[in-house]
């Protein structure tokens, strides 16, 4: 029988990775037909926008052809695909440059921001679920809840004014709006985009602080969005976990019950946890535009706020698909874990 | 071997406080199989989970080889008392492989030679050594059963705890299981307390067996009073032919105990 199941084990395996190829093929293609829909059903005119209103109709047809828009709908999506997938999302009107060389270059700033809030909400809410669900029902679990309801419910906008209102303006705590201090701007040559490593790379560390303290309170927002959702996620996880009769087993066979509420109990939250997280990531890594906006920070979602009040379509097109297939990739990610971490899922 | 002597558990706060268990008491001699016997909600996995220590919020005096329990438990009391449950497919780590699973306790209690001691095991449960790297998920009901059976016995225990080890089993697998456990109780000089719904386990288990209803004693007898019908108390009768299968006629006449 083992013999048999060695034998099977690649094909199977062959089989899964088809699968979730053409299911990954597919979603992006449903990607690409939405945003390449969105394009056309807008009321705004993609030739208008780069020949300007007061463009004789002679180069506005000129434009037209240029850009394939006389073509039929289909053969437009395909040459949509084309472009896409060679990484060509068009140039952009705002800046004038590709769409893609202005989403690498904006994309770090929301990775950095986006990575630092989930890496504060797993250091918070994850410690505070297992605590509330092993305290059940207590003083600890009940303020938990508070604190986590207020994390959902407190637009992050509002939060975010006030705590700027409150750390920069009045307590003169922290620094304002922006990535970076304006005369510390442009001195550090961008390696991996992401401010806080390059400022190190590059050995400035004056500018590595100042980078960290812009950073706090707007990434401690988003942390604090996220740690909400995932406190209330672990307790659940861990609550479900706890009542499982393997963990009595391990209690009677003697272990620690530290080791049982985070070796055990946890071990086995871990897998749906990553899920979680992952797309607790990719929430914020396509939801930090409100909080972008507030605090000035030069990422993807001020670029897409930017794009969106400017009529600029490529711009806001690729951005959508940048950020989807982000998603997806996330996605795919949990699962490749899920089944490393699960040999049930094998 | 084991005593316990007015076992009170109660559950829940002001209102809703429950007393679940109330003024138990009995006695298990060295190798001897007892059951607890009762209705869902009766107590008798309660007063297993006090014996066990899993429940610390008990009242009473419990006590075993003539020592009283307190509370909590130390690894001495796990090496000398071992608990099998109820779930073959909740009660093991369904991410630990059965060497990791049955390793643990070994390694928990610094007992050493853990190979040798998993092989054992793993033979005296009628499983093989190619059972050995599997996952829970990859052995039937039976199986699992089997391992944690076996993964009560690794630590060379004296006393068993039973929560209703077949009830989740099909009937076909259940007099394999019971039979395993008997011929092991016999093999090991093993005392066991059994708790179980059904009568007709707990006649094939144990020499005596305490009838609770509703957290309270109702009688102590043995299983040839049972076997013979000679039954004092009304509620162990109804019980009786309660385990006898669906009778309409018999549940129409059936009485509430409180």
């Amino acid at each position: 029988m083992s013999e048999l199941l060695i034998r099977t084990r690649p094909i199977r395996t062959l089989k899964q990775t088809v699968r979730i190829l053409v299911m990954v093929a597919t979603t992006f293609l449903g990607l690409l037909l939405i945003t390449f829909l969105i394009g056309r059903i807008v009321p705004i005119d993609p030739v208008l926008a780069v020949v300007g209103d007061k463009a004789s109709p002679q180069v506005y047809e000129k434009a037209r052809i240029a850009m394939g828009l006389h073509l039929p709908l289909w053969k437009q999506f395909l040459i949509y695909i084309g472009n896409v997938v060679t990484g060509d999302f068009g140039t952009s009107v705002l800046t004038a440059n590709p769409v893609i060389d202005d989403i690498l270059r904006v994309f770090p700033a929301t990775f950095e921001l986006a990575g630092t809030a989930t890496v504060i909400g797993i250091l918070v809410g994850i410690p505070l679920g297992i605590f509330s669900a092993v305290k059940q029902g207590s003083f600890l679990d009940h303020v938990t809840r508070v604190i986590g309801l207020f994390g959902h419910s407190l637009p992050i906008f509002w939060l975010g004014l006030m705590a700027l209102m409150l750390f920069y303006v009045r307590l003169d705590l922290l620094p304002g709006p922006g990535r970076v201090d304006f005369f510390y701007e442009g001195i550090v040559t961008p390696v991996t985009g992401i401010l806080t490593i390059d400022s190190i790379v590059a050995g400035e560390w004056e500018i590595f602080r100042n980078a960290v303290y812009h950073l706090i309170l707007p990434a401690s927002l988003l942390g604090y969005y996220s740690s909400a959702y995932l406190l209330r996620m672990t307790r659940s996880f861990m609550i479900e976990q706890l009542r499982q009769e393997y963990i009595l087993t391990a209690r009677v066979k003697g272990v620690k019950e530290w080791k049982v509420i985070w070796g055990h109990a946890l071990g086995n939250c871990a897998i749906p946890l990553i899920t979680v997280i992952a797309l607790s990531f990719g929430t914020l890594l396509e939801g930090s535009v409100l909080t972008e906006t507030v605090f000035a920070w030069p990422g993807l979602g001020l670029y897409l706020t930017n794009s969106l009040l400017n009529a600029d379509m490529n711009a806001v097109l690729g951005s959508t698909i940048v950020v989807g297939a982000i998603f997806l990739g996330i996605n795919l990610f949990s699962d490749f874990l899920y089944k490393v971490m699960d040999p049930r899922a094998r | 071997m084991i005593a316990v002597e007015n076992l009170n558990v109660f559950f829940g706060h002001g209102q809703t406080r429950n007393h679940a268990v109330k003024d138990v008491g009995f006695t298990v001699e060295k190798g001897e199989s007892f059951g607890l016997v009762g209705e869902s909600g009766s107590g008798k996995s309660t007063v297993l989970n006090c014996i066990s220590g899993l429940l610390t919020h008990w009242k009473g005096r419990i006590e075993i080889d003539g020592v009283r329990l307190m509370q909590t438990r130390n690894m001495a009391f796990c090496r000398k008392v071992q608990m099998v449950f109820q779930d073959p497919y909740g009660s093991l780590h369904p991410r630990h492989t059965i060497d990791r699973t049955l390793k643990e306790p070994v390694k928990i209690h610094r007992l050493g030679d853990a190979n040798n001691r998993v092989a054992r095991v793993l033979d005296d449960v009628g499983l093989g050594a190619k059972f050995r790297f599997r996952f829970p998920h990859q052995l039937s009901g039976g199986q699992r059963q089997r391992v944690a059976v076996a993964r009560a016995l690794i630590l060379d225990p004296e006393i068993i705890l039973l929560d209703e080890p077949t009830s989740a089993l099909d009937v076909s697998i259940q007099a394999e299981v019971l039979n395993l456990l008997q011929d092991i109780r016999r093999e090991k000089n093993l005392t066991y307390i059994l708790v179980s719904h059904d009568l007709a386990v707990v006649s094939h288990m144990c020499n005596r067996l305490l009838v609770m209803n509703r957290g309270k004693t109702v009688e102590t007898i043995t299983r040839n009073q049972l076997k013979s019908g000679a039954i004092s108390e009304k509620y162990t009768t109804q019980l009786l032919v309660a385990g006898k299968g669906y009778d309409r006629t018999a549940i129409d006449q059936f009485q509430d105990f409180r």
